[in-house]
Parts: C-alpha cells; sequence; structure tokens
C-alpha cells in the first residue's frame, strides 16, 4: 500500500495538466466573483477571463518542446497538446472577446457563460494532451457539458433551446457509442492506454483484426467524428449552429472542433496504428463525403449562420483529408489547418456577430445587402475572410488548403485532391454570393444599429492579421505545426 | 536599383493602393490622379528593360531576385523567385504601358465608389506583373489567384446591367482551371522531389529539366493546358468572355483583353509547353483544332452581332485563335508571330473597348442600329477607328498583320498545314465583320436624331489613342525593336519544348537566326 502510493505521487505530474488547473481555477473564481458583482454587469468577468486566458496560454507554452507526462501516462503534454491548446486558447479569446456586447443586446448579461467557455477550454485541452481513452473522454464530456449549456443558453428563445437539446441528446448518444468502444478495446486489448492498444495490436496482430476489436475502434471514432461533425454525423450541426449564440457557434465551429480533431488524430495516430489502411479508406470516404455533403447543401442556404454551419462541415472534411494523408506533412497540416481556420471563421462570425439586430433575424443574405457600402470596413474585413475560406491567395485559407493537398499528393492521393479541390470550386459559388449581397447590390438597410466596440474589434483585428499573416508569411507557424505533429 | 527593379516595378502599385486608402473618398479628381500617377511611376520603373539590350543577346532570366520564403524543411520549400526574359518582357511592357491608359480612359466614365474602382485597378496591376515574372510555379499561383479578385469585383460592382452573372460566371471558370493546375503543381513538386531532383523550391528553370514519365506529362499537360484554355480562351471554354466583356466596364474590358487573356497563352509558352514536352504532340493537333474552330467560330459569332462590344468581345476569341495557333506551330515563326500577336491584339483590342467606350459614353448605348453616319460628326475618332480596325483586321502596315503572317506562316510550315489553311479563312471574316461594323456605324446619313450633337474626340480622349497609335504602325513597320528581343529567349524555349529553333525561312534579323542554327546545330552533335 505504501509503495502505490509513492508509486502514484511519482507519476502524479501537476506540470502536465497545468494549463487546464490554471483555467479551471480561472473559471472557479469566476463563478464566486460572479456572486458578488452587481447583476447585469458582466465586463469586468469578461475582462477577467481573457486574463485567464493569457496566462494560461503562457502557461500552456512552457510545454513547447518540454512534454511533459503524468498520471501514470494518461496525460501527455507535448507539442502536439501544445499546439492544439493554443488553437483552443485563442478560439476562448477571440469568442469572449466578441460576447460581451452580444450578450447585453440580446439580453442575457450572465458571467457563468465566461465560466463555462473557460471549462471547455480545459475539457479541449485533456482531449488534445490525454493518451488514455479515460482521458479523453473525461475531457470530452468537460468539453460537452458546458456546450450543451452553452448552445441552450437563450433560455427564452426557442431556437436556442432546440439547439441546446438537440445538441444534448445527439451528443449523449455519440457519447455513448464512444464508451461502448472503449469498452470493447478494454475488452480485447485489456487496457485504456493507446500506447498499451498498440503495443497489444503490434504483439497479436491476428486478434487485432478481431471483430470486437475493429467494432471498438469504429464505436470510438464515431463519437470524434461526431463531435467533428463529419458526414453523415453531421446533422446536428445547422440546426445547433443557426440557434446558439452566435459567439458559441463561432467557438464551437473552431475550439471543441479543433479538440475533437486533436483527440481523433492521437487516437487512430498513436492507439489504432494497427488499422491504418482500415482507416485510411475510411477517411477517404468520409472526407470526401464531408466536403461534399457540406458544400452541396451550403449552396441553397440564405441563412448565414446556417451556410457557415454548412462551410464548417466542409472543412472538416478538408482537414481530415490530412488524415487520410497518414504522412508527416497530412497530420502537421492538420494543425495548421485549425489554426487557420480558428482566424477566418471566428473572424466572418464576429463581424456577423456586429451586423446583427437583437434576435439575429437579419443575418440573412438578403439582409446584408449594400453592407460594404455602409460599413466598409466591416464589409471589407468579411470579404478578406471570404476569400480565406474559399482558399484564395494571399490569404491562410489558401496555404492551409496547400499544406493539406500537399500531403495528400505527397502520399499519392490524386483523386482525393482532385475531389478536394473540386470541392472548393463548389464552395466559391455561396461564398461568392455573400459578396454579391454585400458589393454588387444597394444597400436597403442604413446599418445604423452597427455600433464597432473595441473587444469585438480587437477580436477581429486579431482575426484580419492572423488570416493575412499566416496566407503571406506562413513560414514560423508552418514550421511549429511541423515540429508539432506525429 | 536594377537589382530590385522587377520588384520595386510590381509592388509599386500595391505601395500606391497603401497610400490611395487615406486619401478622401469624395475627391475624385485627386484620387483618380493620384493613381495615374503611380501607374505612370510604375510604367517609368520597368522602362529600362525595354531599352536593356540584354535581351537581345541571351535568352535566360535577367533581373534575377530570389529569396527564401517558405521553407518547411523535407516538405516542402517557395521562393520569391522572380525574373524576366524576351518572352515576358512584351508582356510586362504592355501591362505597365496599357494601366494609365486605362486609368485616363475611366476619367469620366467612373462615379460611383471611385477609390475602391482604383484600389482594384492597381492591384489587379500588381497581380498581373508579377504572375509575368514568377519563376516559381506557387508564386505565379499565388499572383495569378490575385488577378481574380480586383477582376471580380470590376465586373460585379461597376458593370453594366447583366454584371452579377458574369462576375461570378468569370470568378467560377476560372478558379476552376487553376484549382486543378493547383493539384498538378503539386504533384510536379512531389515528382521532383522524390526523383532527387529538386533544390529549389517551385522554381520552374530545374522542373524544366525533370524528366516525367509520358503518362504523368499527359494529365499534367492537361490540368495545366484547361486551365489556362479557360483564360485565353479557347474554344469551347470561351462563353464566360462575352459575358465579362460586355458587362465589364471599359477599363476592365481593356485590361481583360488587354493582359488578362494573355495570361492563358503566356501560360501555354512559360509553362505547359516546356514543362511537358512530351505530352505535346499528342495535345497539338487537338489544340490546333480547337484554335481553328475559335477563329472561324469567334469570327462568324462576331459577324452576327448588334452589340458593339460584343462583337469586339467575339473578335477577341478569334484573335487569339491565331495565337494559339502560332504558339502550336512549335518553330520560331509562328511562336514569334503568336508572341507579338499577344502584344498586337492587347494594343488593338484593347483600343477596340476604348473606342466602344468613346461611344457608349456620348450615347449610353452601343446598339449598332442606334449609330449610322458618325463619322460626319466626328471626324478625328472616325480616322483613329479606322486606324485601329485596320490594325485588327491584319492589314499590312499596321502590326496586326505582321503576326498573324507570322503565326500563319509558322503555323503552314511546321505541319499544322490545313489548320493554317483554314485559318486564313479567319482573316478574311475579320474583315468582313470589321468593315461591316464600320460600315454600319460610320458611314451613311445620320438616322438617328440623337446623333445629331455627338462631340468629337476631346484632347484627353486623344492622348489616350496616341500611344496605342503610335505602336500599331512600330509594330507594323519596325517589329524588328520587338522580335530583336525575343528571339534568344524564344529558341530556348523552343528548345526545352523539344522543338527545333530554326526559323523556317530567314527572318528579318540574319543574326539572330544564324545564333538559332549554331543552337540547332549543337542539338544536333548532340544527339
Amino acid at each position: 500500500m505504501e509503495n502505490l502510493v509513492q508509486e502514484a505521487i511519482q507519476n502524479v505530474n501537476f506540470q502536465a495538466i497545468m494549463p487546464s488547473l490554471v483555467l479551471c481555477v480561472f473559471g472557479m473564481v469566476i463563478l464566486m466573483v460572479s456572486v458578488f458583482s452587481k447583476r447585469g454587469s458582466t465586463t469586468h468577468v469578461a475582462w477577467l477571463s481573457i486574463v485567464a486566458l493569457v496566462v494560461t496560454g503562457f502557461v500552456a507554452l512552457t510545454g513547447w518542446n518540454n512534454p511533459q507526462a503524468g498520471f501514470a501516462g494518461s496525460v501527455l503534454f507535448d507539442n502536439f497538446a501544445t499546439f492544439f491548446s493554443m488553437i483552443c486558447i485563442i478560439a476562448a479569446a477571440l469568442t469572449i472577446l466578441m460576447s460581451d456586447d452580444y450578450l447585453k443586446r440580446e439580453g442575457y448579461p450572465v458571467s457563468e457563460y465566461y465560466s463555462l467557455i473557460l471549462f471547455t477550454t480545459a475539457g479541449a485541452m485533456w482531449m488534445a494532451s490525454g493518451t488514455d481513452l479515460m482521458t479523453i473522454f473525461l475531457g470530452l464530456e468537460v468539453l460537452s457539458v458546458s456546450l450543451y449549456v452553452l448552445a441552450g443558453f437563450f433560455r427564452n428563445q426557442v431556437r436556442s433551446n432546440e439547439a441546446g437539446l438537440k445538441y444534448f441528446f445527439l451528443g449523449a448518444f455519440s457519447t455513448g457509442f464512444l464508451l461502448y468502444g472503449v469498452a470493447l478495446l478494454y475488452g480485447v486489448t485489456g487496457t485504456t492506454k493507446l500506447e498499451g492498444i498498440a503495443a497489444y495490436v503490434r504483439a497479436n496482430p491476428e486478434s487485432a483484426m478481431n471483430t470486437m476489436f475493429i467494432a471498438g475502434g469504429a464505436l470510438l471514432l464515431i463519437g470524434f467524428l461526431f463531435k467533428v461533425a463529419a458526414a453523415p454525423f453531421h446533422m446536428w450541426t445547422p440546426d445547433v449552429y443557426q440557434g446558439a449564440p452566435t459567439p458559441i457557434t463561432a467557438f464551437m465551429s473552431a475550439g471543441p472542433k479543433a479538440a475533437a480533431f486533436a483527440a481523433l488524430m492521437r487516437v487512430s495516430i498513436v492507439g489504432l496504428d494497427g488499422l491504418q489502411s482500415e482507416l485510411t479508406s475510411m477517411f477517404w470516404i468520409l472526407a470526401v463525403l464531408t466536403m461534399t455533403v457540406g458544400n452541396f447543401i451550403a449552396l441553397s442556404q440564405k441563412d448565414l449562420k446556417r451556410m457557415l454551419a454548412y462551410s464548417s462541415i466542409s472543412h472538416a472534411g478538408y482537414a481530415m483529408v490530412g488524415l487520410v494523408a497518414w504522412n508527416e506533412i497530412g497530420h502537421s497540416a492538420i494543425l495548421f489547418y485549425m489554426l487557420v481556420y480558428t482566424f477566418m471563421n471566428m473572424g466572418a462570425f464576429a463581424v456577423l456577430v456586429l451586423i446583427g439586430k437583437k434576435g439575429e433575424n437579419n443575418l440573412t443574405l438578403e439582409g446584408i445587402a449594400g453592407l460594404g457600402y455602409k460599413k466598409p470596413v466591416l464589409g471589407i474585413v468579411l470579404t478578406i475572410f471570404l476569400f480565406s475560406l474559399m482558399g484564395l491567395p494571399p490569404t491562410a485559407g489558401f496555404t492551409a488548403k496547400f499544406y493539406i493537398f500537399a500531403g495528400a499528393i505527397e502520399a499519392g492521393y490524386i483523386w482525393l485532391a482532385v475531389l478536394g479541390v473540386l470541392n472548393s470550386a463548389v464552395s466559391l459559388y455561396y461564398y461568392l454570393r455573400v459578396m454579391v449581397q454585400m458589393y454588387f447590390k444597394d444597400p436597403e438597410e442604413d446599418f445604423a444599429w452597427v455600433s464597432i466596440n473595441p473587444p469585438v474589434a480587437i477580436s477581429i483585428v486579431i482575426s484580419v492579421v492572423g488570416v493575412l499573416y499566416l496566407g503571406i508569411f506562413p513560414n514560423s507557424l508552418m514550421n511549429l505545426a511541423k515540429l508539432a505533429g506525429f | 536599383m536594377a537589382d530590385y527593379l522587377l520588384s520595386m516595378m510590381t509592388f509599386f502599385p500595391l505601395l500606391g493602393i497603401l497610400i490611395l486608402l487615406f486619401l478622401p473618398r469624395d475627391n475624385g479628381g485627386l484620387l483618380k490622379g493620384f493613381t495615374l500617377a503611380v501607374s505612370l511611376i510604375t510604367f517609368a520603373i520597368s522602362l529600362p528593360l525595354a531599352f536593356d539590350n540584354v535581351f537581345t543577346t541571351s535568352g535566360g532570366m535577367h533581373y534575377r531576385e530570389f529569396y527564401q520564403w517558405i521553407n518547411i524543411g523535407d516538405f516542402f520549400q517557395m521562393n520569391y523567385n522572380i525574373g524576366i526574359d524576351g518572352i515576358s518582357l512584351w508582356l510586362v511592357m504592355l501591362t505597365t504601358f496599357i494601366t494609365p491608359i486605362t486609368i485616363l480612359s475611366t476619367w469620366n466614365a467612373v462615379e460611383k465608389n471611385i477609390k475602391g474602382f482604383m484600389v482594384m485597378l492597381l492591384l489587379l496591376e500588381t497581380g498581373m506583373l508579377g504572375a509575368f515574372i514568377s519563376l516559381d510555379l506557387f508564386l505565379f499561383y499565388v499572383f495569378w489567384e490575385l488577378m481574380l479578385i480586383p477582376m471580380y469585383f470590376l465586373i460585379g460592382i461597376w458593370g453594366g446591367k447583366n454584371r452579377i452573372y458574369a462576375a461570378v460566371k468569370f470568378f467560377i471558370y476560372t478558379a476552376v482551371g487553376s484549382l486543378l493546375m493547383l493539384v498538378a503543381i503539386i504533384f510536379v513538386y512531389y515528382y521532383a522531389q522524390q526523383s532527387g531532383t529538386i533544390t529549389n523550391g517551385f522554381g520552374i528553370q530545374e522542373l524544366y529539366k525533370l524528366d516525367l514519365p509520358y503518362n504523368a506529362q499527359f494529365w499534367l499537360f492537361l490540368a495545366f493546358g484547361f486551365s489556362f484554355a479557360i483564360k485565353v480562351p479557347m474554344f469551347p471554354l470561351h462563353t464566360w468572355l462575352p459575358d465579362a466583356h460586355t458587362e465589364a466596364p471599359t477599363a476592365g474590358s481593356v485590361i481583360l483583353a488587354a493582359v488578362l487573356l494573355k495570361m492563358g497563352t503566356y501560360g501555354y509558352v512559360r509553362f505547359a509547353m516546356p514543362l511537358f514536352p512530351d505530352a505535346l504532340p499528342t495535345f497539338i493537333p487537338f489544340l490546333a483544332f480547337l484554335s481553328v474552330v475559335g477563329i472561324i467560330y469567334g469570327s462568324l459569332v462576331a459577324m452576327m452581332q448588334e452589340d458593339i462590344k460584343k462583337l469586339v468581345a467575339y473578335s477577341s476569341v478569334a484573335h487569339l485563335g491565331f495565337v494559339m495557333l502560332g504558339v502550336f506551330a512549335l518553330n520560331l515563326q509562328g511562336l514569334a508571330g503568336g508572341m507579338i500577336q499577344m502584344v498586337n491584339h492587347g494594343i488593338s483590342t484593347g483600343a477596340l473597348f476604348l473606342i466602344v467606350g468613346f461611344l457608349y459614353e456620348r450615347r449610353h448605348t452601343r446598339l449598332i442600329t442606334e449609330f449610322g453616319g458618325i463619322a460626319t460628326k466626328m471626324p478625328i475618332f472616325a480616322t483613329i477607328f479606322m486606324i485601329i480596325l485596320f490594325s485588327s483586321i491584319g492589314l499590312p502596315g499596321t502590326n496586326g498583320f505582321v503576326g498573324e503572317f507570322l503565326a500563319l506562316m509558322g503555323a503552314f510550315q511546321g505541319g499544322l498545314r490545313w489548320y493554317a489553311v483554314f485559318a486564313t479563312t479567319g482573316v478574311i471574316l475579320a474583315a468582313v465583320y470589321m468593315l461591316w461594323v464600320y460600315q454600319r456605324v460610320m458611314f451613311g446619313k445620320v438616322t438617328n436624331p440623337k446623333n445629331e450633337n455627338l462631340k468629337d474626340l476631346s484632347v484627353r480622349e486623344i492622348i489616350i489613342m496616341l500611344p496605342l497609335l503610335l505602336f500599331v504602325f512600330w509594330i507594323g513597320i519596325y517589329p524588328n525593336t520587338f522580335f530583336s528581343k525575343m528571339n534568344p529567349a524564344m529558341e530556348q524555349m523552343l528548345i526545352q519544348m523539344g522543338a527545333n529553333p530554326v526559323a523556317v525561312v530567314e527572318m528579318h534579323q540574319p543574326a539572330a537566326v544564324e545564333h538559332a542554327v549554331d543552337h540547332a546545330e549543337t542539338q544536333t552533335e548532340h544527339k
């Protein structure tokens, strides 16, 4: 008993979960602060959570080139985890920056909102750094439960309720799948550690091909693919994205999605390494299906949030191309892609946050007619984000897509790359439609209600700088992604 | 100075944009004047290139600049790798030359959002220049796509009634082609990397040396060729062009015709053909056939147009057919004819669009039936129109004759004999539609009372046209100024394409031909 305790203490390495610990502590502090704050005043809480994220960012960066394993090998905070954690931190920070005025406009200035975002981010970090299926599951649950609440945060709005409820039911189902998969894998291999599963497969290659193992792996991946919103597990996305508060929609499409990709990558590449050929053919089909479904349905959308929801599905498809490639380039490309996607998508949503009226019924294609003339700066930045989402140079969307497709072509998946670029061509149409409305139609409204407040402006500036910098000088971040990849 | 000349030239318009953004938005004169100044300075920066005699002796790349841009170790590398040779020289000069003219032409035509318009024109200039001087496929692709964005807005915001349809169509057509090219670019890169021949990123000069298997060359040529064929545009991928041209504002049409279409033909000469020479023999009969179809089809359709601008647009399809036919002849005359015809088309079709613009500004219609007897009201206009018309038809003494003659002769001698025979009918058809439209618009009596009070060209408009007229005659009478600087580069390029650079019939410049023969002899010795 004495020995076990000793061993346990030795194995515990708080350094490995320090960033998420910091974040959780801040989250709880914010809950306390909000108890003692005047009702309806949330600005100081918002800035406090920004401080929390900045501090966490610095703590997380200590993990760069300084991998910290802990908790008997169930957590590994390595470059990979650092990179994804930074993506989630950036996403959370941008979300908070665009939230404060938004919440006041919509009439829900509640500080729990911010601590929930911090908890989500902590969960995302566990997903990115978990090397044990249980740790990853824990992270996923922390992330999901917080997100269920956030999605349904506007409790008097039917659409928001629908979003929360739908997300919760379907999410609970997918978690069930995931747990079942974990159980089956444990049944075959006797461990939930990714390394252990891989070692078992290497030692017993024939039993790795038995039905139970494959079923376990498949169920496990379904759980993650649900969070990534890959087709055919994407059905929840449009409704949830449309109904949720806009900053939360932006956040879901960037932070948690990146975390789900992190978990998907680590589980596939480290844990299910033995199933590489099966996995790549599965991802091939899923990637093509995901981008095609996303892009083609987006073509007919009139609601901007819903359109961006489908566009986000298709972008998950592009990122998945990196998993098909299953080489260094492809894996690093996913990291870079998720970072770039965070900037461009959150930037686009930040503009939507600004131009929405209370209730956001005007966020349709017709609703932004002539925006480019009435609010030229917003028009230009939204245009930059849209070009980036299309994947046109000199924006980051192009360099990211290039990185991804370079991985696929290096691995010999020419047709996948061709299907990918043809999909981009389809996507041009619906992104262009937004620009057609903004610039080619005469304004019907004066957009007088749009007031650009400093926090949202900061988040937009960060996004624009990110999109242009990574588009023109992608060298440094691409190299970091290379170091962080598998 | 000379070390950074190309970069300065390319990015000077971008610098201009940065300043332009801070100028007051409602002072139209200042915005136009400033933009004109920026484009004139850009032209001045590029001018030493035209007088540099290094191009007459050496066909390699000059004014090289090379910086590492993206270096991800064994993943991939891209460089800022630029340079200019005799092939890109005149296209670069055409770009810097035509941009101030277009800006001057918009003086009264553009009224809404002048600032945005000027920003787009300058951005377009940077994109075009960058694409012509890029020696790195990745860099080329960046500039190539960069050109799309301003053109899309030029058509979409300042265009005519049907502008949204035309702008979106233009954008999607061009983008689809270039996306497939992107896949091909990446493929070439990894092929080179895996065969161990690459050290300089996507540098085309090293990729030229690549020995790709025929099968790969076939698909790669298809991808590159498809992309460039849309841009040229070759029949049957031309359908975006009439829409884009008709709806675009005059300045947009001029730039589109004068420079943007050349991107496609230039792409063939610089990238598709020399990179994949083994696939060439397979594709040339097919492409030459499409060129001839384009010539005849374009001319016939042009003849039936009721809108003058549409007529000019379709005539572009025909003219570009001559360019392509000359290029596909794979000999010195053909290529020289094709290359000079690119410049000619830029000058004469650009001028035609300006002329249509002059009419449109006065009458706000472009229907041929609305006009008639204009010559009596606008004599200067009539004269200029006549000269440009002759240049477009290819009358001896004008630039059009030199280009079309050489292109057809090259094709005739270079194994495309029957194609050339059919293509020659295009020259006749061009005379038919051009003279016919001139007759209907300019001659006869003034039947429409609205035409009674038409004013002749203003001083500004004459100033716009004069430089164009100068080059119509210069190229028409003494093309050697241009050929002598193109020849060495063309010879090198033909060798790279696997063709014999010997002139089929001796041309005006014996020195260059001797040079070519030397090349050919060393080639045969090698074999």
